[in-house]
């Protein structure tokens, strides 16, 4: 997954109009501004001249599409890369990008045909090569890139894999077998076991084609081909510092997704409430994390209003999902009473504390999947998720109650988790009479080092932020046995097989049903319990008419439509 | 002079090597793995793991892996970040961030507070001298972010007379960041000033200048300013060498691409040579900046040699 980086408080975004309708918007925003004779200059300029900062961060890794797996990296390759896939900045939904043709009969074989004359940011053509090289360097063992888990569906993903962590015997194999050039725009993928959502999958970053003078860099983990890394999307990178990022819009893009301004500036900061001030001053045209002091009273939607008193604001609700994990019960014997982990869900005051707490920019979760995503039903934890005193007391009381009298709820303490995992102790305090303490680690890494190594008792916290809008992101890396992010050891073969089936399935509504199901087996065995869904505020500056947010809490830096 | 300064430089050695011990233990003590935390609610590939940990020399004793470091520093290797950048080229950017906002609150400190502490040392007891102490105590018990936040606030947003934050690093945009900086120190460098003018005002020799008929201007001026001004300018040297060394609250509150923040970044990342390798050379910088003070000393005080 996409992770957070653990300094900003997580940015949550919302989506606007259609790419149509904004640009029906614009060319009337563009009419009625020559009648006003509004003093804006920057409407009869030329876009192309025109230069937007957007809040930034340091990028962790390289800028690799295979080696980025978080959003500070990842804001800015999805802004330079085109994929065979887009998801709809509205929807999420999967659209052919590079792909003319995307077909399977038995959702394990599926025949990938291009569009002709797409192109690189270097002028060569992107062929079908491009992709199967870029994903077999992405997969192989010993380039220990961070994304190569998103191949392992691919078959002979394993051949490429090393024996033992530190890679002293070489792979048997340098490609995949799953992988299969056709001719120049069109190549086969075969999956090791069926995977009904394969399409849906190949949007995710890690899935960009490479070129050619990529696989020509000879240097470490590609340092050359980092510092002005060619892609085929939209905008191109041009400048990589350690302070911002430069891109520039790629004259012979030729995708159904165009920038609308010439230049695009990642300004780097290191805390939101800089960015913050700076969007309001004008001074950053377009910020996606507002702090949340400046939620409180909404205060935000104040400050940031163009001159003529209409928004420079947004929220959009984005495909994050929070959850409070109950430690295993080998490790917290305490916890092994389903009815302990129903009546703390049960205990837990969703609807006020989104209100108070986060004065709306959180939804009350109903299940374990974000609501953004293909195949989202709401209600899968049902009646646990509803606040019910009396209930959740009693269920409590039978079950004897949890060992000790305290239980402790673990957060990371560099994140702003405090004031809810507060008030959730808070909630189960009063509604449990059990001791309910907020235990807090220096920082995100001893968080997970601790989760890692099932060091854990009571409750810690667990935030998910999709990969790709499907169900199936929701359920398989976090609950399925033995999954890589399955930190309460869930295990249940029921739940297991019905995953199996779900991929099988060629009828995309056919599968999200059996994942449906699956996700019902969540809420009668309680693993973890949902809290809530995330949206994201955001802002721009007065040079900005409008601009939509992504489900990905991206910019859709189409979608801009200057004042 | 030249014997001392060598000497002085052969002491930096070991107090270096003292100095880079203690830094990396310290950081090599940080809990949790280093890798822990870098892929989200995941866990990250094992090979990722192994070929981070083979980098970084993570699985070598403490004591090897200190030489190690040590034998990279000799050849002017600072460490390479997770992102690829060397620690070298991130000091290239940022130090001239840093250095102009120093340069700034120094400028600032010496030549406000100097001035403020002479008037109101002059005149001890009088209406400046009233004013001055009151502005100093209000300056001295306000937190820099608060009197950061204000600033951006007031200045920045809602007046518009300087950029809000300093993220191109031009020098009008530091200006008010400096300013800010240097508020603390300045309440400090005119105090000292005044208390020491205060004080040498009262001493023999300048009652004997101004006895063989020295103008008063020329008593203050030549006799009791020179020697008021050690103690000033080892303070204000001394907090030159700590500004070096970045303003982590300043440089966050403008987002100065600075060294505070590479050092702040590094704590949080756990990037142990992002925090080894900067402080490693603050640490020549703050030794250096005091020796410059030392011989400094020599110059205003006659009564002090370094032959």
């Amino acid at each position: 997954m996409k992770q957070f980086k653990p300094v900003p408080l997580l940015s949550l975004r919302r989506v606007g109009v259609g790419l149509l309708a904004a640009t029906t918007l614009f060319s009337m925003v563009a009419c009625s501004q020559n009648t006003n004779s509004n003093t804006s200059a920057s409407s009869t300029a030329n876009p192309n001249d025109v230069t937007l900062t957007v809040r930034g961060c340091t990028p962790q890794n390289p800028l690799l599409p295979t080696d980025t797996n978080e959003t500070c990296g990842g804001n800015i390759l999805d802004a330079s890369e085109a994929k065979l896939i887009h998801y709809n900045s509205t929807t999420a939904a999967p659209e052919l990008d590079i792909a003319q043709s995307i077909t399977t009969t038995d959702a394990i074989t599926w025949d990938i045909k291009l569009k002709q004359g797409y192109k690189f940011q270097d002028g060569t053509e992107v062929k079908a090569q491009n992709f199967v090289n870029a994903w077999n360097w992405g997969a192989y063992g010993p380039n220990a890139q961070l994304n190569s888990y998103f191949f392992a569906m691919i078959k002979g993903y394993d051949d490429e894999q090393c024996t033992d962590a530190k890679c002293s015997t070489k792979p048997k194999a340098d490609t995949m077998s799953g992988l299969k050039v056709v001719n120049d725009y069109e190549f086969t993928i075969t999956c090791s076991s069926p995977t009904s959502n394969l399409e849906t999958r190949l949007g995710y970053t890690a899935f960009a084609p490479q070129p050619d003078s990529f696989f020509a860099d000879t240097s470490a983990n590609k340092a050359n081909f980092t510092k002005a890394p060619i892609a085929a999307g939209p905008y191109q990178v041009t400048q990589v510092s350690d302070t911002q990022f430069t891109l520039k819009k790629f004259a012979g893009y030729s995708g159904k997704y165009p920038g609308v301004v010439g230049t695009l500036i990642f300004k780097v900061y290191t805390d939101m409430n800089t960015a913050y001030a700076d969007v309001v001053a004008n001074n950053l045209d377009l910020d996606d994390t507002i702090p949340s002091d400046d939620l409180v009273g909404n205060l935000w939607q104040k400050d940031l209003v163009q001159a003529d008193g209409s928004p420079r604001n947004g929220s959009a609700t984005t495909g994050v999902i929070d959850v409070l994990s109950f430690a295993p019960a080998k490790v917290d014997p305490g916890m092994a009473d389903i009815r302990i982990r129903e009546a703390l869900s049960m205990a837990i005051d969703r609807a006020s504390i989104t209100k108070t707490v986060f004065n709306g920019a959180r939804t009350p979760a109903t299940g374990w999947v974000s609501p953004v995503v293909d195949g989202y039903k709401a209600g899968a934890c049902g009646q646990w998720c509803t606040y019910d005193a009396a209930e959740a007391k009693q269920l409590y009381q039978a079950a004897g109650g949890y060992p000790g009298g305290t239980i402790n709820l673990w957060i990371n303490g560099d994140g702003g988790h405090g004031p809810w995992a507060t008030a959730v102790c808070n909630s189960i305090k009063n509604t449990l009479g059990l001791n309910c303490v907020v235990q807090t680690t220096p920082d995100f890494a001893t968080l997970r080092d601790k989760i890692n190594n099932r060091q854990l008792t009571g409750m810690y916290r667990g935030s998910w932020q999709m990969d790709y809008p499907s169900i199936e992101n929701f359920l398989t890396p976090i609950y399925a046995t033995g999954a890589s992010s399955n930190d309460t050891d869930y295990s249940n073969p029921t739940f297991d097989s019905l995953l199996k089936q779900a991929a099988a399935q060629t009828d995309p509504d056919k599968a999200n049903e059996v994942y449906q199901q699956a996700e019902a087996l969540l809420g009668k065995d309680m693993p973890t319990t949902p809290l809530w869904y995330r949206a994201t505020q955001f802002g721009w500056s007065d040079k900005i008419k409008s601009i939509k947010m992504t489900p990905f809490s991206e910019f859709d830096f189409g979608s801009v439509v200057l004042n | 002079m030249g014997k001392f300064i060598t000497r002085r430089l052969l002491q930096m050695i070991p107090v270096l090597i003292g100095t880079t011990l203690l830094l990396y233990f310290l950081a090599f003590a940080m809990p949790g793995d280093p890798t822990a935390g870098l892929c989200g609610d995941r866990q990250c590939p094992a090979q990722y793991v192994a070929q981070f940990r083979a980098e970084y020399h993570l699985d070598d004793p403490f004591f090897m892996q200190y030489l190690n470091y040590l034998n990279n520093l000799v050849h002017g290797n600072f460490g390479v970040l997770l992102n690829g950048h060397t620690v070298v080229q991130e000091l290239a950017v940022r130090y001239p961030n840093t250095v102009k906002l120093a340069v700034i609150a120094v400028i600032f400190e010496a030549v406000v507070g100097m001035a403020a502490g002479i008037l109101a040392g002059i005149r001890k007891g009088g209406f400046i001298d009233t004013l001055v102490t009151l502005f100093t105590l209000l300056l001295l018990s306000i937190p820099v972010f608060v009197i950061g936040s204000l600033a951006q606030l007031v200045f920045g947003i809602k007046l518009g007379w300087f950029p809000v934050t300093a993220g191109d690093g031009g020098l009008y945009s530091l200006l008010m960041p400096g300013l800010v900086l240097g508020a603390l120190s300045l309440a400090y460098s005119t105090r000292l000033t005044r208390t020491s003018l205060v004080e040498n005002l009262r001493a023999d020799y300048v009652r004997t200048a101004k006895a063989k008929g020295l103008s008063n201007a020329r008593a203050i001026g030549i006799h009791a300013l020179r020697n008021s001004l050690l103690p000033v300018i080892t303070y204000i040297g001394a907090s030159f060498g700590g500004l070096m060394g970045g303003a982590i609250v300043t440089e966050r509150l403008f987002n100065i691409q600075g060294i505070g923040l590479l050092i702040w970044n590094g704590i949080l990342q756990k990037q142990r040579v992002a925090i080894v390798g900067p402080v490693t050379v603050l640490v020549l910088v703050f030794l250096l900046a005091n020796l410059i003070v030392d011989v400094l000393y020599a110059v205003l005080d006659p009564r002090i040699s370094h032959d």
